[in-house]
Parts: structure tokens; sequence; C-alpha cells
């Protein structure tokens, strides 16, 4: 069952060209690809680590600026990307080593990336020599792997989707593994884990390591999709946008950020088309999800679906039983 | 004058805004472990409440109670309605004090519209006062007085009177205040709403130097985070040493590399976290 559906979604996703009517539709598959390799990677750490990270746009602006940077220099794409993943990874290095000490002795794990993300977007914005400022960086041409053009649309969209599908794969690899049992370890019970043996602190930064390598992926991919980066992409929004992408979707599931890429890319792309104030919507949302699905809209509506299901499957069972101060009176 | 002691003037000014901004900050995380997010929307509110205040003929002073109480009412309604419900998840309170945030600033957007709303200078404090052979702006001299007199009221307030005692006990250990007998839910709403009250002032008060405009949340709250992380959470005098910290750094920053101002603000929070990562005058975590 779970095969098939799996199967059949593959299907679906592949063939999503040929079906979804029109450029502008295939178009927002790749981003909602391309913004699922993102939440992926911040789910890592919020889902499986539960550390709230608000500076991941950070590390995927370091990768777009960097790659941008080095293709207008005349670099080749596979110099290009081999640098920018470098350069996030270094970058997510020293981002882990200052939140993940800070956190330890009381401030905010949120502040610290919040602070570190919100001055890589003042260099992207400021340093105008390296970023060009609020203009940002074109790039003109987009990657050929093995030959094969990416400037179709269509063509794009494919090789997103095999990232999106390496990014899926390893990272249901990786929650699987010891590993990833060692760091929902570590959300749960970080002082039990250290008493155990388990080096609670490398733990986490190499969940930090590999979420950004995500990011950074991701970043690569916002460059190629857009073929620009700017200071927009870098903003607090961009990193509130993904976080609510994985939160929605429900934290610590596989499927859950890719979800909520969906809706997020999907509200975002035809919302605005109708409503002006798309920012006043994205705080509404994440103020009505906290209130009212607290785990997600994928556990939160399995959630309700048990209940309805349940409902109708035991009718019995509920009436047998009384509701508290509904029993027969004395 | 030279150009040293301007910027030198310019960093007092912008240290003490910061102290009435993160003091709120470092105090509501200090006692409620809540990262509240909103602050610089608060800041933001606060200086377009009393631009509208002095457009409808209000003094600058009254304006600044008035918009202060009413940030502070704000405060106190989204703590009662929405924070107290979420106490201890931490990624919730993130959430829904980011979601607020944006939806404070697009309303912001909407009512004042994307120009710069520029706050009078009382005009009391216009010109310029001598000081020996130099000139100061006497509206900044001002500020950085009443940022001095807020510290030593906020002081008192928290070592000398009972409320303070009942909060720093409420900051080392809630539950055992709890079991004290102090209402430590009563405490969280004051907290708030103390904090609320002084982001809005401190907006007002900033508005004839900075003006008041859209995305200035986001441009303090980081500020205000910095602070905290320099001077370490819950403790006032940290707040106040960190905020001058980074009002000096920010303003000769942006003089010398007038493009690496924010990089300049990241190099004494990464000594810092390395050095002694409770902060300055933040207590290790037991």
């Amino acid at each position: 069952m779970k095969r098939l559906a799996l199967a059949a979604a593959l299907v679906v996703l592949t063939t999503l060209p040929f079906w979804a009517g029109g450029t502008f539709y295939i178009n927002i598959g790749s981003q909602i690809l391309l913004y699922a390799v993102f939440a992926l990677g911040i789910n890592i750490l919020v889902g499986y680590a539960g550390l709230v990270t608000l500076g991941h746009a950070g590390l995927l602006g370091i990768a777009a600026y960097t790659a941008a940077r080095l293709l207008n220099g005349g670099h080749g794409h596979p110099a290009a990307v081999t640098a920018a993943l470098a350069l996030t990874l270094a970058a997510a290095a020293l981002f882990a080593t200052l939140a993940l000490r800070g956190s330890g002795s009381g401030i905010g794990f949120v502040m610290i990336t919040l602070a570190i993300g919100q001055i890589v977007w003042g260099v992207a914005y400021r340093w105008i020599s390296i970023t060009n400022g609020d203009n940002g960086i074109s790039v003109s041409s987009r990657p050929s792997p093995l030959g094969l053009s990416l400037t179709a649309p269509a063509h794009f969209y494919w090789a997103t989707l095999v990232v999106f599908l390496g990014a899926l794969g390893s990272i249901a690899m990786l929650v699987a593994s010891p590993f990833g049992a060692s760091l929902r370890g570590t959300r749960d019970q970080p002082r039990r884990m250290a008493a155990l043996g388990y080096h609670v602190w490398m733990i986490r930064f190499l969940a930090f390591l590999l979420s950004g390598l995500w990011s950074g992926v991701a970043g690569l991919l916002f460059l190629y999709y857009n073929q620009f980066v700017s200071p927009q992409a870098v903003a607090l929004t961009a990193s509130a946008e993904a976080l609510l992408m994985v939160i929605a979707g429900g934290s610590g599931t596989l499927l859950g950020p890719v979800v909520g890429a969906g809706l997020v890319v999907v509200m975002k792309n035809v919302a605005s088309a109708y409503i002006e104030r798309w920012n006043f919507v994205l705080g509404a949302i994440f103020v009505a999800i906290v209130v009212f699905m607290p785990e997600g809209l994928v556990p939160g509506a399995a959630r309700l679906w048990r209940r309805a299901t349940a409902r109708t499957a035991a009718p019995t069972v509920a009436a047998a039983v009384p509701a508290p101060g509904e029993g027969p009176a004395q | 004058m030279s150009l040293w002691l301007v910027l030198a003037v310019n960093s007092v000014t912008l240290g003490g805004l910061l102290f009435l901004l993160s003091a709120g900050f470092s105090l509501i995380f200090g006692l409620m472990r809540i990262p509240n997010l909103t602050h610089g929307s608060f800041f933001m509110l606060g200086g377009y409440f009393a631009a509208s205040l002095i457009e409808w003929g209000l003094g600058f002073w009254p304006a600044a109670m008035v918009s202060g109480l009413l940030v502070a009412a704000l405060g106190g309604l989204v703590e009662r309605l929405i924070l107290r419900r979420l106490a201890g998840a931490e990624l919730a309170q993130v959430l829904v004090t980011l979601g607020l945030s944006f939806m404070i600033a697009d309303v912001c957007l909407k009512v004042w519209t994307g120009d710069p709303v520029r706050i009078g200078t009382p005009p009391a404090l216009q010109g310029v006062t001598s000081v020996g052979s130099f000139a100061f702006p006497t509206y900044r001299l001002a500020i950085s007085l009443v940022a001095v007199a807020f510290a030593v009221a906020l002081w008192a307030l928290l070592d000398r009177t009972r409320l303070g005692a009942m909060i720093r006990a409420g900051v080392d250990d809630p539950d055992m205040a709890r079991v004290a007998g102090i209402r430590v839910s009563r405490l969280f709403t004051i907290v708030f709403c103390l904090g609320a009250w002084l982001a809005g002032f401190a907006g007002v008060i900033g508005g004839p130097i900075l003006s008041v405009y859209p995305g200035l949340d986001q441009e303090m709250l980081p500020l205000a985070l910095v602070v905290v992380i320099l001077g370490g959470s819950g403790s006032l005098l940290g707040s106040l040493v960190g905020s001058f910290i980074v009002g000096f750094l920010y303003n000769f920053g942006q003089a010398m590399f007038p493009e690496l101002a924010y990089v300049v603000l990241f190099l004494p929070m990464l000594i810092v976290l390395v050095v002694r990562p409770q902060g300055l005058f933040g207590r290790p975590a037991v």
C-alpha cells in the first residue's frame, strides 16, 4: 500500500510537465521542489534536533551569492557549485559553533541564529562592492549537467526533481540510521544522552552541518531557477517562510516539510494574485497554526482523521462510555 | 566639532535607545524564557502611534506617554490571550511572536503607508547646547539623560522594591517563587507590559532621530538581540553595557567601514560567545 502510494506519487511528479498545463505551473512545481529541499534541510534541525533556527536563509544566501559571484567572474558551473557548497559548509560550521555555544548557557539558539541571519542580510544589503546591494546579482546561464540543457522550464523541473529525490532519500536514510536515532535522543533527553556517553554537542553540530549543506543546495537551485539573487532571499521573512513550511507540514516528519513547501508556495503564488497583503496572511497563518494545530498539518490532519474515523467505526463504544458530566443523575 | 565627537554623541544616543529596547527584552526573556520577536514591532508601533497623536494636536511628551501605554496594553493582550497558553513551548512562542510581528508590520504599512514618518523634535529641546567649546545637539543629550534616568529607575525598581524582589525571585526560580506565594503569572503580565511600554516609549523618543518607517522593526530587533547576547539575559547592567557597546560599534563601524557595519557587530558577538557564552553579565545556566 505504502509502496504503491510512493510509486504513484513518483509518477505524478515525474509527469507533471505533461499535464500541468503551461510554463507557469511547471515553474511553480520547480519552486515547490526547491523550497522543499530547503525545508527538508531545516527540518533536520527544527524537527529532529529540536533546535529552532531563524537564520538559514543566510546559508541559502551565502551559497547563492558565492555561486553568482564566481559565475560572473568567469568560472565554470562545477567550480562555482563546489566552492559555493564548501563556503556554505564553512559558514554553517561557524554559525553552529556560535549558536550551540550560546544556547548551552541559556541564550536561545533561535535568538543567535536570528541575529547571525540578520547580519548576513546586512552584508548582502550593504557590502555593495561584493553583492551589488539592493540590485542583486544576475546570472546569465543555467548549467548543463551531462550535456542536458536546463534552460527549458520542464528540463529545469526534472533536474530539481532529481535533487529533491536525492535530498528526500538521503534524509530518510539519515532519520532511520543510528545517527538519526541519537539525534532524536538529544532532542528529547539531552541530559540522559550525555549520561549515556553520547557527545550531544557533536551530534547537534553535525545536524547543523547537514542542514546547512541542504540549505546550500537549495540556494544553488534558487539561484539557477531565478537566475538572480538579491538581499530579499536572505531576509528574515525568507527564514520565517521556510520555518513555516516545516511547521505547517509537521516538523519532525519526513513528508511534512514537503507538504508545507507546496502549501506555502501555492499560497504565495495563487493567493498573492488575490490578496495584496501576503505578510499579514503569513503572520496570521503562524498564529493560527500555533493556536489550532500545534503539531502541524500532516500530524494534525492525521489526528483529526483518526478521531473522525474512530467516531464512525466505533459508535457503540463511544455511546457505552458516558462522557464526564453526562453520567446518569444520582 | 570634530567628527569623532559627533560620532561619540550619536553612539551614546543610539546606546540609550537600545538600552530602553533591550532592557525589556532581556527582562522578559530572563523571567519568562520567551524570545519576544515582536519587540522590534513594539518599538516601531510606539513611533507610529506618537506620530499620529502629535498630528492630532498632542504635545510630544504626552504623546510619548500615551503611545507607550497603548503599546503596553497591546503587549498585555498578547501575553494574556496568546503567550500564556504556550508556556514552555519555545517553538510555538517564536512562531506566534514572529507571526504577530509580520501582522503588525503589514498593518502599519497599510495605515501609515511606506513613506517614512518624521516625529518633530520637541520645541524645548531643539538647537544645540554648548559645553566648553563644543556644541552638542540638545535632543541627543536629552535622550542619553532619559536613558540614564530609566536605568536608575529600573534598577531601583528591581533592587529596592517588593515588586522588584518578586521579579528577581521569579527570574531565579519561578517554581520556588510560586511555592513561596508569589503570583508569578501576574508578574509575567506586569513584566511583559513593562517591556512593551519601554520599547514603545523608546520608539517615540527615537522618532526625531531615526524617523519611523517600514522595516524599522526588523532593523531594531537584531540590534536588541545582539545587546542581550553581549550583555547576558536577565541582567539590567548587561543590557546597559551591551547597548553602549553596540551603539558605539554600529556608529563607528558605519563611519569607518560603511559597507561592513553589520560585520563589525558580528565580531564582539563572536568573541563574547567564545569566551563567555552566558554574556558579559549573565549568569551561567544551572
